[in-house]
């Protein structure tokens, strides 16, 4: 079984964000980038299905910070086989679109039975990749996934509704998840390992071809600005509930 | 195994009856004492598993005097020392996915009475990185490990915040990043005092001193990184060796004639290792640092702290680098304290638990020991009516603060000795 895991690297939200100059977006020079934690998830998934069904898992992702290399490093470290970088012009905070079209089109090559993605990611939050990756290989795509069982040219996939309702879907193969959650926490890379790894392993590069552009524009961002105020009230609980009440009279909140 | 013996297979032996060897008579079913000893038959895979990894060979030395069952920390909440590691690989015990192999702080008691020397500082980091490698590592660790390879240091928190702590000590607390000029003193804060609530109030005490004593110094800010020596001796080996490619790198950047750290372990890892991975610099414990300007700061020491003290000796600054001395006399300075010594103190001083690694294993230890090793120092603080317990290494106070409150002996006040010297210079 051959699985293929379109990774990519995001701000690192335990970092303070930084706006850029003109208002539009973050200020990605600023910021450390890290893989996002749902590709963690897809990475984890991925190694799961191998060890359970066979094959081999390729870890490929768009080289958009100069960094990727650590991030695949780590991925090799966790168990998969196959790492590849697509290069380009593509700067940090490359947008969705370009990026699903880039993989897409890396990723038809390689002829996968299943593609796990992550199923969104903290910098656009859209959750477009997995989708659009699917729609350009023409691929049946289900999100939202906590776990994935492989077995006879299909899958078993378990898809989280809101509500704590579960789906299962039996889906023909080839196909493309969307990993909300891997059925076990994502394994540690111990660094050692990863170091080792860094040393021999061999990354394959793929020449990305031109940018989509984006299906949305970000007109204005900003941080939360503070609206309106809270007013403290002093004394004691029969003068503060009396308070409370003539408010609540006040703003109509009261029936009848 | 045995030199030059060979195994006497007792379906070869003849049994007599009746048998007279130089005059003595030694009839009777074949006596053990002319089979080879039951020792003998041990299969020594699981020993040899140890002893053939680099750093593992001297668990092989040990002849079971058992000295180290006598001072190891462990066993007195539990049933562990080297010597009974040493004997369980000879009963079927791999420590390689035993729990034994999580429990050692590397408190160096054992070595410090051990007549063969068997070394647990280098045997436990040795298998411990073969199970790190292997994935089979406790969960509360792991994330320890993972958060000092994403964070730079183990409590997960932003690197941008590691100089948050600066801006409530009152003080001016100069990066070197901004000072753009050389300083006398390059003050490693360290993680715990960067990040943890009661690591910070140690920190801001030592940054009002250094400025009290008129100290030249600076510090990294957000270009400080975890000293990885912790997570080195739990076995992650790599990651150590990450975080010290890039401490040394920053260090490099700057002109210091001297550093000085908050923490024992720090101190260890810049005195003892890293000058392994080609940094060339003086380090000092805070302790030793303090002592050398006790004339200027002992004038400052007003205030009395009229409690009864006794102090913890951390593993690190004691038995692994042998200052005893400076902690004790930074306490003797401040008028009022009566200093009181408990039982196990300096040489033999009992583990707060968190070297090793174990700061990171707390449940997991927890699951495997009658009482935490915390629990047990808070209690022989206790016991020797100690009203404050003084501390000089960053995961201790909230340790025993936590220890204090979970054995019921809330009253026990735990300070670290910059936060007591920073007490006594108040007006």
């Amino acid at each position: 079984m051959n699985i293929v895991v379109p990774i990519k690297q995001i701000p690192n939200l335990t970092d303070e964000l930084e706006i850029n100059g003109d208002g539009t977006g973050l200020d990605h020079d600023a910021l450390q980038y890290v893989l996002n934690e749902f590709d963690e998830h897809a990475i984890e998934e991925a190694v799961l299905a191998k060890e359970a069904a066979g094959g081999t898992v390729t870890v490929i992702g768009v080289d958009t910070t100069g960094e990727l290399d650590g991030a695949l490093h780590t991925a090799l470290a966790k168990g998969a086989d196959k790492a590849a970088r697509i290069t380009g012009d593509f700067p940090r905070g490359t947008d969705s679109h370009t990026q699903a079209k880039l993989l897409a089109n890396a990723i038809r090559s390689l002829s996968p039975d299943l593609v796990l993605t992550g199923v969104q990611a903290a910098d656009d939050r859209d959750g477009q990749i997995g989708p659009m990756i699917a729609a350009h290989l023409g691929l049946p795509y289900v999100g939202v996934v906590t776990g994935v069982a492989v077995k006879d040219g299909k899958a078993i996939v378990h898809k989280e509704y809101a509500g704590g309702l579960m789906g299962e879907f039996e889906v023909s193969l080839p196909m493309v998840v969307g990993v909300q959650a891997a059925h076990q926490p994502p394994r540690y890379a111990p660094v050692s390992k990863v170091r080792q790894i860094a040393k021999t392993a061999k990354i394959d590069e793929i020449a990305g071809d031109e940018a989509a552009g984006a299906g949305s524009t970000v007109r204005r961002m900003f941080k939360p600005e503070a609206a309106g105020h809270a007013e403290m009230w002093e004394g004691g609980p029969e003068e503060v509930a009396e308070k409370i009440a003539a408010l609540i009279k006040e703003k109509g909140l009261l029936k009848g | 195994m045995a030199v030059g013996l060979d195994k006497v297979r007792p379906d070869k032996v003849t049994e007599e009856k009746h048998l007279v060897v130089e005059g003595m008579d030694i009839s009777g079913h074949w006596n053990r004492m002319f089979e080879q000893r039951v020792i003998w038959d041990y299969d020594v895979d699981n020993l040899e598993k140890v002893t053939n990894l680099p750093g593992g060979e001297s668990l092989g030395w040990c002849y079971g005097c058992a000295k180290c069952t006598a001072v190891c920390p462990i066993d007195i909440v539990g049933d562990y020392s080297p010597r009974k590691i040493h004997r369980k690989t000879q009963i079927g015990v791999d420590l390689f996915t035993s729990s034994d192999l999580w429990l050692c702080t590397t408190c160096m008691n054992c070595l410090r009475v051990c007549p063969k020397e068997v070394n647990m500082i280098q045997i436990m980091p040795a298998v411990r990185e073969q199970a790190v490698l292997t994935g089979a590592v406790p969960p509360e660790l792991q994330k320890a490990f993972e958060d000092t390879a994403k964070h730079g240091n183990p409590l997960g928190q932003p690197q941008r915040k590691r100089a948050d702590w600066a801006k409530a000590a009152g003080v001016p607390v100069p990066i070197m990043k901004d000072l753009k000029r050389a300083v006398d003193i390059l003050w490693y804060v360290g993680s715990y005092p960067a990040y943890h609530p009661r690591g910070m109030d140690a920190a801001r005490a030592a940054a009002r001193i250094f400025n009290a004593l008129g100290i030249d110094f600076g510090i990294l800010g957000i270009e400080e990184k975890d000293d990885g020596d912790s997570q080195r001796l739990a076995g992650e080996k790599g990651l150590f060796e990450m975080l010290a490619e890039q401490n040394i790198a920053a260090f490099g950047k700057y002109e210091f004639n001297r550093m000085v750290v908050t923490g024992p372990h720090e101190f260890n890892a810049f005195k003892n290792e890293y000058p392994k991975y080609g940094a060339d610099f003086k380090v000092a414990h805070y302790t030793r640092f303090l002592v050398e300007h006790l004339d200027k700061l002992r004038p400052m020491l007003k205030k009395p702290i009229n409690l009864k003290v006794t102090f913890h000796d951390p593993c690190y600054l004691g038995r692994h680098n042998g200052e005893y001395e400076a902690p004790r006399e930074l306490l003797r300075a401040i008028p009022g304290i009566e200093l009181v010594e408990m039982g196990r103190c300096r040489e033999n001083g009992y583990c707060c638990g968190g070297g090793g690694g174990g700061m990171w294993l707390d449940s997991f230890t927890k699951e495997h020991t009658t009482m935490r090793l915390s629990e047990r120092r808070v209690r022989e603080a206790a016991e020797y009516g100690a009203e404050v317990l003084a501390v000089c290494c960053p995961f201790e106070v909230s340790r025993f603060e936590d220890a204090a409150k979970s054995t019921g002996n809330d009253k026990l006040i735990v300070r670290d000795i910059l936060e007591l010297l920073d007490e006594s210079m108040k007006e």
